[in-house]
């Protein structure tokens, strides 16, 4: 299999507080890969230094078996694209202009046929063609998630990193966006890397599970092998069931694991 | 997985057989609809500039004003009364040039300042640039400090003091931990310590150097003259190709840094390199013709309403409505008390704060100010 991103000796901090300690990660191919862990434990950190909206203080990312930090941000845009969390909505944008800003790496200074068509081309392929004049303020949660989900294809780059795709849509819509990008890096070569805070989507949809505890790896691998009432208990701090249906792991929590005194 | 490029195999096939749907259709036509609107201001200028020239107590048609213009770039084409030369180019142009010029100048830096700092309120005027430059002339006026000699000191300290506001506006962009938020507060600030200042300042000044602040503070086109006009028109020849060269940045960096990172805009970057050039160019125009406040704020949030969030468009867009507001403006302040006039800057907050105010609570993008 062909390692398409690899993290390498990561380390970030805010001041003299260590965000992301010593992370090493090798990521195939094609794969959908999910990041879970409690809040405050280095999700999203790391997607960012990923993408190097966040500088690491050390260690080396390679995408492609080039170096990221070799990079002008412009070429990193062409192989890596980000879905944030929230969009900004001070001034009001359609959703076709947001969606063609994903070719800004790819452009001269004017758009051309060709960016135009990718831009409809990826609309059609999230079925959301109808909604190119609407105003991106104007959508639902779900409908907003859609259109940087096309803004990151309309990148066409091999990995797209999303922080919390799901975290603020219903459960019809999680799923929506899960099946997307399951269909998405099957069908058009992509790898995505998500940080995810629903264990049971994460177990659903994704070929490899990535566990962390205060800016460290706790585990990796297959849903069934990370997703473990042990380490479920010693990240969480919960106690929790761990069933098996239709072979994938789902967590059922059931209490909190009393914290030491000292620590409240 | 197979739904998926299926559907992107219809699209493409559509876009082949050369029809296109419905919703491209729409999506050209308002493409087109925009081009034309900007070509429309263009033409509203020319038009009004013909027409606001013949107004004055000399009679002049608008052919003949057309013709003296262009006999200045070409000449011996027409054959031209020496006195209607001297009319139209030696005393009536020179304002409309410069209400053009400013008017677009402070219409293009609002703008992008508002693009950069994401911040709607934020405004040559709001940033505390107009006031910087008011102090430096109030310095000048009350205690004789100048930095440039001869007749136009005034307008070196006020370029010199608008400056010194936004370096400290931009030099804060610098620090660890601030945001755009931290600039537009900053600049705020910065105003209300200005305009303190110079309170201050005309408490303490003599009758003839509180004149001399007041109708600055005004702010006012009346002294223009074509030297003046050709420093305005080089500084704008040189920094508005700049800022529009950065149109497509700006409108990635209107949904957030991290996002325009992660589309390759370096984001503090484009921001300082915005904020530098825009200054420049404010504070060759309020050096000229002092605290203009409405425009900068204004203009851009009319273009804004009219053409949606992209800066190809709405950049010269927010240029035209700002030269055709203070074109407007100026008229009105010249001939409607005739023959005395009343301040541009006046006139144009009078008018255009009811039809501003109509604009925005019209309420077609109401999630505008959400």
């Amino acid at each position: 299999m062909i390692v398409k991103l690899s993290v390498k000796g990561l380390h970030f901090s805010y001041g003299s507080a260590e965000i992301l300690q010593d992370i090493n990660l090798d990521i195939r191919d094609g794969q959908v890969v999910s990041i879970v862990g409690p809040n405050g434990s280095g999700k999203s950190t790391l997607i960012k230094c990923i993408d190097r909206i966040l500088t690491p203080s050390e260690g080396e990312v390679v995408v492609d078996r080039q170096k990221v930090s070799g990079m002008k941000q412009m070429e990193l845009a062409r192989m890596i694209a980000y879905v944030p969390q929230n969009s900004l909505r001070v001034f009001p944008n359609t959703v076709f202009d947001v969606v063609l800003m994903g070719r800004r790496p790819h452009l001269g200074w004017r758009e051309d046929a060709r960016d135009e068509q990718k831009v409809w081309e990826v609309l059609g392929l999230l079925g959301i063609e109808d909604l190119a004049l609407s105003l991106f303020t104007e959508l639902s949660g779900g409908q907003q998630q859609k259109v940087l989900i096309a803004r990151a294809l309309a990148q066409e780059t091999g990995v797209i990193l999303l922080d919390e795709p799901t975290s603020n849509l219903d459960v019809w819509h999680q799923i929506d966006v899960m099946e997307i990008l399951r269909t998405l890096v099957r069908s058009q070569d992509l790898t995505a890397i998500i940080a995810i805070h629903d264990l049971n989507m994460a177990a659903r949809y994704s070929d490899t599970i990535i566990m962390m505890k205060s800016g460290k790896i706790f585990a990796a691998g297959r849903p069934e092998d990370v997703l473990t009432r042990e380490n479920l208990a010693s990240v969480y701090a919960i106690h929790a069931r761990v069933r098996n249906y239709d072979g994938i792991p789902h967590v059922i929590p059931l209490k909190q694991i009393p914290r030491k005194r000292g620590r409240v | 997985m197979r739904r998926g490029s299926k559907r992107a195999g219809v699209n493409l096939k559509r876009a082949r057989t050369g029809k296109l749907p419905k919703i491209q259709q729409e999506h050209s036509h308002a493409a087109w609809k925009k081009v034309v609107f900007i070509l429309a201001l263009a033409g509203v200028i020319v038009l009004a500039t013909g027409v606001i020239i013949t107004i004055g107590p000399i009679p002049i048609t608008i052919a003949e004003v057309y013709c003296t213009v262009i006999d200045q770039f070409v000449p011996g084409i027409f054959s031209i009364e020496s006195m209607i030369t001297t009319v139209v180019w030696q005393i009536r142009m020179p304002r409309i040039a410069g209400a053009i010029l400013v008017g677009l100048g402070l219409g293009i830096c609002g703008c992008v300042m508002q693009a950069v700092l994401k911040n709607p309120l934020a405004s040559p005027f709001t940033l505390g640039i107009s006031s910087g430059a008011n102090f430096g002339v109030s310095l000048a006026a009350v205690f004789g400090i100048t930095i440039l000699g001869g007749p136009y000191f005034l307008v070196g300290n006020a370029f010199v003091f608008a400056l010194l506001c936004s370096g400290v506006i931009i030099g804060l962009s610098g620090l660890k931990g601030a945001t755009s938020e931290t600039m537009v507060l900053a600049g705020i600030a910065l105003n209300y310590l200005f305009q303190a200042m110079n309170q201050l300042f005309s408490y303490i000044a003599s009758d003839e150097q509180r004149d001399v602040m007041r109708i600055w503070g005004m702010g006012s086109i009346g002294g223009l003259n074509w030297n003046s006009i050709l420093v305005i028109a080089v500084v704008s020849m040189v920094c508005l190709p700049l800022l529009y060269s950065k149109a497509w940045d700006l409108n990635l960096m209107t949904v957030g840094d991290e996002a325009a990172t992660s589309m390759g805009v370096n984001a503090g970057h484009v921001r300082i390199f915005v904020m530098v050039v825009s200054s420049l160019l404010v504070a060759a125009l309020v050096a000229f013709v002092g605290v203009i406040g409405f425009i900068g704020l204004v203009a851009p949030h009319v273009a804004r309403l009219i053409l949606g969030s992209d800066h190809r468009y709405i950049i010269p867009a927010a240029g035209g409505l700002g030269a055709i507001l203070f074109l407007f403006a100026d008229v009105i302040a010249m001939n409607l008390f005739s023959p005395s006039t009343i301040p541009t800057g006046t006139v144009m907050s009078v008018i255009g704060v009811p039809f501003f105010l109509y604009l925005i609570l019209r309420g077609r993008r109401k999630e505008y100010w959400s």
